[in-house]
């Protein structure tokens, strides 16, 4: 009997993890793709895509493309400055919400809370022509202030709905006792809420950064110019209507995949903390 | 150093009404205990007494001053949590001392603080460590060393005991005892615990949904308890309670009989089957199903020996039975 169910067991745990590995596989299979092909020479490309860059067909002449043309130094200050802006934005006002919603009660809590959370539901761009108004009106268009306000109106329902949720579990009386301790309600939430709950900030940060770093729509329609333009704009310059150079795009796809990657291994174990929160206690 | 009065406190959430206009004073120097069942509103009293919650009506003074509008921090009230509440990233020294800091006290007095309290509580070995890395009974002293460390005219605690296990939650008992003596500090002190109340306390105050009882000296709440809840509530096992042609006999509509003022003899005017019998050592207890009473309950020494199943009789001791009216209450 206790074999048999071993036995199941570890086709159980095979099985799963195959369907793991698959996932993976699909997940990663793009990106390994554009990093690949963007160390080859335009002909290898196109002639074996799949194959790893030989000594043959090595070529970095992408990389030196993307970074000698174009401004792509400055498209990469660009993303870095409005996504960077937006997370913390995001983050601060995300986390002070989430503290006011989960420690105060007040008249209409619920509602508030509701009504924050409802952007989760209802995606940004179904605005876009409004916003498009409100910038233009506002003459925020083509200006890094202009994004980062639509990116933290974006991140902020997720934020508020994860880390409210969050905050509700750091003891009561541990922040009663910090009270009689003549602390602050500021000194409540900086130096004792946010230190406990910082493995869900860090899950918040790394979701909010994500969208934002990669998005094209928003800089597409409210900062195309020039100085404003972020990486993943940028990268498209390199498409042109009837020659598309695909190493450049290829290396400035492949460099614009930096900055999550490090930020994702300086989160990491934060993350895992974050995401297994109460599955594991 | 400190008293405290309360002034018709009421208290509602909501709808509910969770405390019903309660009146206390508290004397300098005086140990003051809060019993109840579960949800009866004792947690909300203290918090009230601490700031941390704002009654819907009624006043707290403490030290004869108004404090409604005070903030806690500025009360003169130390507080010390079932949860032990201590700062995780703090070590036990900075635990102790925040509040000192806040106040902006200079740093050589609030090491001399620390350590003598540290000192009381034979906390000095730990002054390092984090509170992930102490046992709970280590972690309460900290607790209760940070509420020394301020030197509070009024000690709130909130059943400081809870989490402890049996052996711990008696050391940590006497601790607090000789604390109050040591300090001649006024404490209010919340628990479930009949022993913690009995013995720690000047006096009882027995709350039930919201309202208070009864107060009074533990042994005046044992020996001449106001109604039958309190009479029910104090005393472990509890009292026995029988009523109808028994009672009114005896003028009453019910009557009590505490477990240990029932006497095993021959002739006992109640009598019934022994269901259950617990061997303590020191004392027994004795379940007894009688037919017009329901189950009994004996307390006896511990060298009887009765067999479940058993016939047993008893009779009370005409002077320890409690006489209550229709309305519950003791009759005179
Ligand atoms: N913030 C709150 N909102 C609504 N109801 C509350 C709140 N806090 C307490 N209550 C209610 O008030 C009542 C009294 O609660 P309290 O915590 O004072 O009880 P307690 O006597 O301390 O109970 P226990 O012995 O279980 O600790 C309970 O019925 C509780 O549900
Ligand atoms: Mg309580």
């Amino acid at each position: 009997m206790s074999t048999g169910k071993a036995r199941t067991s570890l086709l159980h745990t095979g099985l799963m993890h195959l369907a793991l590995i698959a996932y993976t596989a699909l997940c990663l299979a793009p990106v390994v793709l554009v990093v690949i092909n963007s160390m080859k020479s335009r002909a290898a490309i196109f002639s074996a895509p799949m194959a790893l860059p030989g000594p043959k067909t090595f070529d970095l002449i992408g990389f030196t493309t993307v970074i000698t043309q174009g401004n792509f130094a400055g498209y990469f200050s660009n993303s870095l400055i409005v996504t960077g802006t937006s997370i913390v934005a995001v983050l601060l006002f995300g986390a002070m919400a989430a503290f006011a919603l989960s420690e105060y009660r007040f008249r209409g809590n619920t509602l508030m809370g509701l009504y924050l959370a409802l952007g989760i539901m209802i995606p940004i761009r179904l605005g876009t022509i409004a916003i498009l108004n409100i910038m233009v009106a506002t003459r925020l268009v083509n200006t890094h202030l202009g994004l980062i306000l639509v990116y933290t109106a974006q991140g902020l329902p997720l934020a508020i709905f994860i880390l409210s949720e969050f905050m509700r579990q750091v003891s009561a009386d541990l922040k009663n006792a910090a009270r009689i301790d003549g602390l602050s309600e500021y000194a409540i939430f900086f130096k004792l809420v946010l230190p406990l709950t910082r493995p869900a900030i860090a899950t918040v940060a790394v979701f909010t950064m994500i969208p934002i770093w990669n998005d094209l729509w928003f800089p597409l329609i409210l900062a195309p110019g020039e100085a404003t333009k972020t990486v993943t704009l940028g990268a498209q310059s390199f498409i042109g209507q009837y020659v598309t150079n695909w190493n450049a795009v290829l290396a400035a796809l492949t460099l614009a995949i930096l900055p999550v990657l490090i930020l994702y291994l300086a989160f990491s174990q934060q993350l895992i903390r974050g995401l297994t929160a109460g599955a594991v206690k | 150093m400190g008293s405290l009065h309360l002034n018709e406190i009421r208290k509602t959430f909501g709808t509910v009404e969770v405390l019903k206009g309660i009146d206390l004073s508290v004397d300098d120097g005086e140990f003051v205990v809060f019993v109840g069942p579960s949800g009866c509103g004792k947690s909300t009293m203290l918090r009230i007494i601490a700031g941390l919650e704002e009654q819907t009506s009624g006043h707290v003074r403490i030290n004869n001053r108004l404090v409604d509008t005070v903030p806690p921090a500025k009360r003169g009230i130390a507080m010390v949590f079932q949860t032990y509440a201590l700062y995780p990233h703090l070590d036990v020294r900075r635990n102790m001392g925040l509040a000192l800091e806040q106040e902006g006290i200079a740093k050589a007095e609030i090491t001399a603080r620390v350590g003598a309290a540290a000192a009381m509580l034979r906390l000095e070995e730990l002054l390092h460590r984090r509170p992930a890395e102490l046992s709970g009974g280590q972690r309460q002293r900290v607790a209760i060393g940070r509420a020394i460390v301020r030197q509070p005219s009024l000690f709130l605690f909130d059943e400081p005991l809870s989490n402890l296990d049996a052996a711990l939650r008696v050391g940590t008992r006497i601790e607090i005892a000789k604390l109050h003596r040591k300090l001649g500090a006024t404490m209010v002190y919340v628990t479930h615990d009949q022993v913690e109340a009995m013995t720690l306390a000047d006096r009882i105050m027995v709350f039930n949904a919201g309202a208070v009882e009864q107060v009074g000296k533990p042994l005046e709440l044992y020996h001449r308890p106001a109604n039958l809840f309190v009479a029910g509530f104090i005393g472990s096992p509890t009292m026995n309670f029988l009523a109808g042609d028994t009672a009114a006999r005896l003028g009453a509509t019910t009557i009590g009989v505490r477990p240990e003022h029932l006497i095993i003899r021959d002739d006992g005017v109640w009598s019934g089957t022994v269901i259950h019998a617990e061997h303590l050592g020191p004392d027994t207890m004795y379940y007894v199903e009688t037919e017009a009473y329901g189950t009994l309950t004996i307390r006896t020494d511990g060298d009887t020996w009765h067999e479940v199943g058993a016939t047993l009789s008893v009779s009370p001791m005409e002077a320890k039975i409690h006489r209550f009216g229709a309305d519950g209450r003791t009759l005179g």
